[in-house]
């Protein structure tokens, strides 16, 4: 299988690997997948108190795709309001790496990955996830 | 592209330039069909098969007239268990052969039992992916009348006691199969030691062309009788009709001759070449698993699992290197390798598995580069792998509780 020019670029050139303290307050943390399914990817976003995404990292175990979806995800998800990046659909990883349908769970992944950090998040603020579903939903 | 290093000699082999050379001149001199016979064209075409089902049957300790050409080894696979099962009906329905098959044989025997025409037993391995032989014998009823065991697996090389399951086939008087496509060529093989009956081969496996292959079916003691799967020309002894691949099977009796000369050399060389991959890999490395038995296995093959690495993502950082995953993302099915999960090798440890298959053509400098292309790799994407933090972190993954899908 032949992989896309970006797909090639963010796994030879992954951007923003590495680990935050996840006890900080300000700090959300995602781990999905399983290692028995081949994928797991942890993001872990900085949020400041106007819930701005100041920075992000990622470690992931899993297939070209899965890292390049996870270091485009933390790309992505800088400099923007949580509730935009929760917004974010695998659709548009798809688009924007040109992954291949058998490489669409790797994005669904990404997708879910942004969505537990957040939750972690607001789970360390005290602040009620249920409320942010109704906000972007 | 003169740096890029094939180390996937089980998928298939380089053809070797002395096979080349061989079979040119059946393409566009010796053009003629060996079934001619009546003209001088026929006679050359026919010369140059005779002496190929020679060298092919000297390999093996056959006789010539014991080998039928197909087209490679899924058809030798698939005419050694329908045929059988089709000619020996009245004498039973019943096959075993081994989860670890290959799927030539694996989804042909699933056929058959959706058809209703045979009943099957896939015998389990063991850790290192050997059969019980124990189990084997209490796998035989008056029902059974093929047992089909492959002689080397094509993922992990594990040779299976082929001498000690013929020698049971023929104690019970039931026929005996084996895929051998990995092991003819590379260590030896002898039908009449090993008590074999039917054999599946194939060229493109031996440094030969592909396209052409073979089974061997023994003509004595006992004489295995077959139901023709392709009839027309009545072309080898009427069990495989069509016109023969001349130049190649000329091309597959030259590597089978080529094999022969140069086994002991070039097993003990490549063996040398794959303890000094192994070395390199596991020493250099922590949290790395060989895969399947350690010693009992073919000489060019070396499976390992690098934990916490998933396979795909580690081929692609070694992009000019050839090798091959078992990981499920390589997989047609986006199943992990279902001959590791068989020697209960965990999903987890599947996804990171290598497999590097030597051959004729490598050489100790390739060998050295691999090694040190895979560390490097390894080692970089152990550093972006979560597992391995959490491992180091002395986070237990096997009861973390993952969020699954």
């Amino acid at each position: 299988m032949a992989y896309s020019d970006k797909v090639i670029d963010h796994y030879e050139n992954p951007r923003n690997v590495g680990s935050f303290d996840k006890e900080e307050q300000d700090v959300g943390t995602g781990i999905v997948g399983a290692p028995e399914c081949g994928d797991v990817m942890k993001l872990q976003l900085k949020i400041t108190d106007a819930g701005v995404i100041e920075d992000a990292r990622f470690k992931t175990f899993g297939c070209g795709s899965a890292i390049a979806s996870s270091s485009y995800v933390t790309e992505l998800v800088k400099g923007r309001k949580v509730e935009e990046a929760y917004a974010i659909k695998n659709t548009q990883i798809v688009e924007d790496l040109n992954l291949p349908p058998v490489k669409i769970h790797c994005s669904v992944l990404a997708e879910d990955a942004i969505k537990a950090a957040v939750s972690d998040w607001r789970k360390r603020k005290g602040l009620d996830d249920e409320d942010q579903d109704k906000k972007v939903g | 592209m003169s740096n890029r290093i094939y180390m996937d000699n089980h998928a298939t082999t380089p053809m070797d330039q002395r096979v080349l050379d061989a079979m040119l001149p059946y393409f566009t001199e010796k053009y003629g069909n060996s079934g001619s016979r009546n003209h001088a064209f026929g006679w050359e075409a026919e010369a140059g098969v005779d002496q190929a089902r020679e060298r092919i049957a000297k390999l093996i300790n056959a006789k010539p007239k014991e080998i039928i050409f197909t087209s490679g080894a899924t058809e030798s696979d698939n005419i050694a268990l329908k045929s059988v099962v089709e000619f020996y009906r009245e004498k039973g329905n019943h096959i075993i052969t081994a989860t670890t098959e290959h799927k030539a044989i694996l989804d042909v025997c699933k056929s058959l039992e959706r058809k209703g025409l045979a009943e099957v037993t896939y015998l389990p391995v063991d850790k290192q992916g050997l059969i019980d032989l124990d189990q084997l014998r209490a796998a035989i009823t008056d029902k059974t009348i093929l047992i089909s065991i492959m002689h080397a697996n094509n993922e992990i090389g594990v040779i299976q006691p082929i001498h000690e399951i013929g020698k049971i086939a023929k104690e019970k008087g039931v026929l005996f199969h084996s895929d051998a496509t990995q092991g003819v060529g590379k260590v030896p093989v002898d039908v009449e030691a090993m008590g074999i009956d039917l054999m599946s081969f194939s060229g493109h496996k031996m440094y030969g062309p592909k396209g052409i292959g073979g089974l061997y079916v023994r003509a004595r003691n006992p004489r295995v009788r077959l139901s023709p799967m392709i009839e027309g020309g009545g072309q080898e002894r009427g069990m495989r009709s069509g016109t023969l691949n001349v130049p190649g099977i000329v091309g597959l009796g030259r590597a089978c001759e080529l094999a022969g000369e140069e086994m002991q050399e070039e097993s003990a060389r490549l063996l040398r070449l794959r303890e000094r991959l192994r070395k390199a890999l596991m020493d250099d490395l922590g949290d790395t698993y060989l895969n399947g038995h350690p010693t009992e296995r073919l000489p060019g093959n070396l499976n390992i699992s690098f934990e916490f690495v998933e396979g795909e993502s580690l081929l692609m950082g070694l992009k000019d290197i050839a090798v091959s995953s078992g990981s499920a993302c390589t997989s047609a099915t986006l199943e992990p390798s279902y001959v590791l999960k068989a020697l209960g090798v965990g999903d987890e440890l599947a996804h990171t598995s290598i497999r590097f298959g030597l051959g004729r053509f490598n050489t100790e400098e390739e060998v050295d580069r691999v090694a040190e292309r895979v560390v490097s790799e390894v080692t970089r994407l152990r550093e972006m792998s979560p597992l391995y933090e959490m491992a180091k972190e002395g986070i237990d993954l096997k009861s973390y509780n993952w969020a699954r899908d």
